[in-house]
């Protein structure tokens, strides 16, 4: 029973840990390989949930077909969102302190707009895959894990293709790597950057699809997550794709294990012990030197 | 050291007529409400000593705060079942000890919080700034789901702490409250405008303008920022001991909740982060804005106020309402220097053919 009840949790651990890698892969862009450390993508992706529940409730439409749907209007935020951060710090080389209050005051308002015109009540979504569980002799696979775990990990292997196959991932790596050299060969680094950080936001719409398939949502369950993202976008070495997908499988597994033999209410202090380990003893990573 | 005592003194004064002022308008709501003014002068006071001196992020001050009210609630519930939790031989010595009074249990309340940050400081400041600024977001997750867990502080069905009715000498206990509010404001209002002055806040001031040039010149970055985090701590650490007599009934939730963090941080960030005066206008501002939007809008309201003038105010006056007036003296100032007829002719005298 004992080794059941494991095997069912470290199954369940996977499938999340797909999802994570989802819902991280905005920060691995934005915070790994631009330097933007952007707190606020957690309240962009309860946004991206919340655009989806309207559409669900109103249209009947799939909410990550809407996601899909939503890709553009994320991508020309994220690229506003850039543009107001580079004229106002990046230029003026104070990114640093006040960069991070911008983006913290960004959270807030996005989550208190939220309540105010949502309230704090859980939202949820109806679609015909999400009831359905699969069941293979004694395991348990939902499809409401299932699903969002398959959309996140495709979504991370199409943006680790573009980003190591196509000319404009290149130049976003090369931007991570020296932007005065990518200013010499006479490309703008301040437009790739744009391009990644609008990338990075553009994620936010399907992970936040992704989110609330698997949960019920309410403006400030994207506080939980801030610590997540980090936590795996840290142990995943930050800049790279793949790290990120090991690092949200191991921390799916730990929480999912973590919630099924002590209880739900521990799984919040795994992710963030993750961190502050990660933190002190290997910052650079599981894969880092 | 002398002008510092004078700032006291005054500060002491300037908090004792306030205090008087009040009394004698006789309206214990506005003890309520400023004693929550007084705490947030103290949490954005607290902050800047750290985010603003050496610019490092700090989110979460709601950890160091509750760590501070849960210290307090953890040594009432001590007091209220001595018998209970401690050996027979030591319960006639617990009986005398444990009924504490505020100010010990301000003072406690700063300890822990003061090793929570020296501890937090430790393992995160020798990474670069974000990493910190991230792992206090991580702390104060952390630190709820153990109150959350934890059934002797009330878990998460919260505590009650039942307040006397009254205190000698000063009478209504809101007042004490208050009253005590106003002495922890003055005093870390003074202790910021020390640092500001001594040696250790010019080695803050190094390590945030380039902390690798302040390493290369030997200031020894880590211990002070180690200090920094250590003194911020205990200071909103001691702005939470009082608040459970304050509130009467304290969940993880309202300890926890996201508006310390914001205020604190929106707090120095619009008044100002470079000098004592910064947080201090803010935290008035601010904190009056939020109590009178309280009142007569809604709480949500008020927080979507603090959030737009944070993100505003970033982005259009990086340094607050303290640099604004500052850069308006100076234009002032460069004003009265503009060139009078006297230094005109002088300059027209050096500017003749011939003159060199």
């Amino acid at each position: 029973m004992q080794a059941e009840l494991l095997i069912n949790a470290i199954i369940a651990g996977l499938l999340l840990g797909g999802f994570y890698a989802a819902v991280t892969v905005g920060i691995s862009i934005s915070f790994g390989i631009l330097d933007i450390v952007n707190i606020a993508h957690p309240a962009f992706i309860i946004l991206g949930s919340y655009i989806a529940y309207i559409c669900n409730q109103t249209f009947g439409v799939d909410p990550i077909l809407t996601a899909i749907i939503a890709l553009p209007a994320f991508y020309a935020l994220g690229a506003a969102v850039y543009q107001v951060y580079y004229a106002s710090f990046e230029k003026r080389g104070q990114d640093a302190l006040r960069g991070l209050a911008f983006f913290f005051g960004l959270l807030f308002v996005t989550e208190v707009m939220l309540i105010l015109v949502f309230g704090v009540d859980y939202r949820y979504v109806q679609a015909a895959y999400i009831e359905y569980t699969w069941h293979i002799s004694f395991m348990d696979i939902p499809f409401r894990m299932l699903v969002p775990c398959v959309m996140g990990l495709l979504m991370v292997g199409l943006l680790q293709l573009f980003l190591s196959r196509t000319f404009t991932g290149r130049a976003i790596m090369a931007v991570s790597q020296d932007q005065l050299a990518l200013q010499l060969m006479a490309a703008d680094p301040i437009k790739v950057k744009r391009t990644a950080f609008a990338i990075a936001i553009a994620t936010a719409s399907i992970a936040g699809a992704l989110l609330i398939v698997i949960q019920p949502v309410e403006p400030s369950v994207g506080r939980e997550y801030i610590g997540r993202v980090f936590a795996i976008c840290v142990l995943g070495g930050l800049q790279s794709l793949p790290g990120t997908v090991i690092a949200a499988m191991l921390l799916g597994v730990v929480e999912s294990i973590t919630a099924t033999f002590y209880g739900p209410s521990w799984a919040p202090a795994v992710s963030f012990g993750f961190l502050l380990l990660t933190l002190a003893f290997r910052p650079a990573g599981l894969l880092g030197r | 050291m002398r002008s510092s005592l004078f700032f006291f003194l005054v500060a002491t004064l300037v908090g004792a007529l306030f205090f008087f002022g009040i009394r004698w308008v006789a309206n214990d709501y506005l003890f309520f409400a400023g004693y929550t003014v007084l705490q947030f002068i103290v949490l954005a006071t607290a902050w800047n000593i750290l985010g603003g001196y050496c610019g490092y992020v700090n989110f979460g001050s709601a950890a160091f705060f509750a760590v501070g009210a849960y210290s307090s609630v953890a040594l009432h519930k001590l007091a209220a079942g001595v018998d209970r939790y401690f050996p027979e031989a030591l319960v006639g010595l617990a009986k005398i000890v444990l009924p504490l009074n505020i100010p010990t249990l301000i003072i406690f309340g700063g300890i822990c919080s003061g090793l929570i940050g020296l501890g937090t400081g430790y393992l995160t400041l020798r990474l670069r700034g974000a990493f910190f600024a991230i792992a206090t977001l991580a702390l104060a997750v952390v630190l709820q789901t153990l109150i959350v867990n934890w059934d002797f502080v009330g878990g998460s069905r919260g505590a009650y702490i039942i307040r006397p009715q009254s205190v000698p000498i000063i009478g209504s206990y809101i007042q004490y409250l208050f009253l005590i509010m106003v002495v922890l404001s003055v005093l870390a209002l003074t202790v910021a405008r020390m640092i500001e002055r001594s040696r250790l806040g010019y080695g803050f001031a190094t390590i945030r303008d380039d902390e690798l040039a302040a390493e290369a010149c030997g200031v020894p970055t880590l211990r002070l920022k180690l200090i920094a985090t250590t003194i911020s701590g205990a200071l909103m650490g001691m702005a939470g001991a009082p608040f459970p007599y304050y509130i009467g009934y304290l969940e993880p939730g309202s300890a926890f909740g996201l508006a310390y963090a914001v205020n604190s941080i929106a707090m120095p960030m619009i008044g100002g982060t470079t000098s004592w005066v910064g947080p201090l206008v803010g935290a008035l501002l601010l904190g009056i804005i939020q109590q009178v939007a309280t009142v007569t809008i809604s709480s949500a309201v008020n927080l979507l106020i603090v959030g737009l003038l944070l993100v505003g105010f970033v982005i259009v006056a990086p340094k607050g309402i303290v640099g604004l007036v500052q850069d308006f003296m100076r234009a002032r100032a460069s004003d009265e220097g503009r060139p009078t007829w006297r230094s005109r002719l002088a300059i027209f005298a050096n500017m003749r053919p011939g003159a060199r």
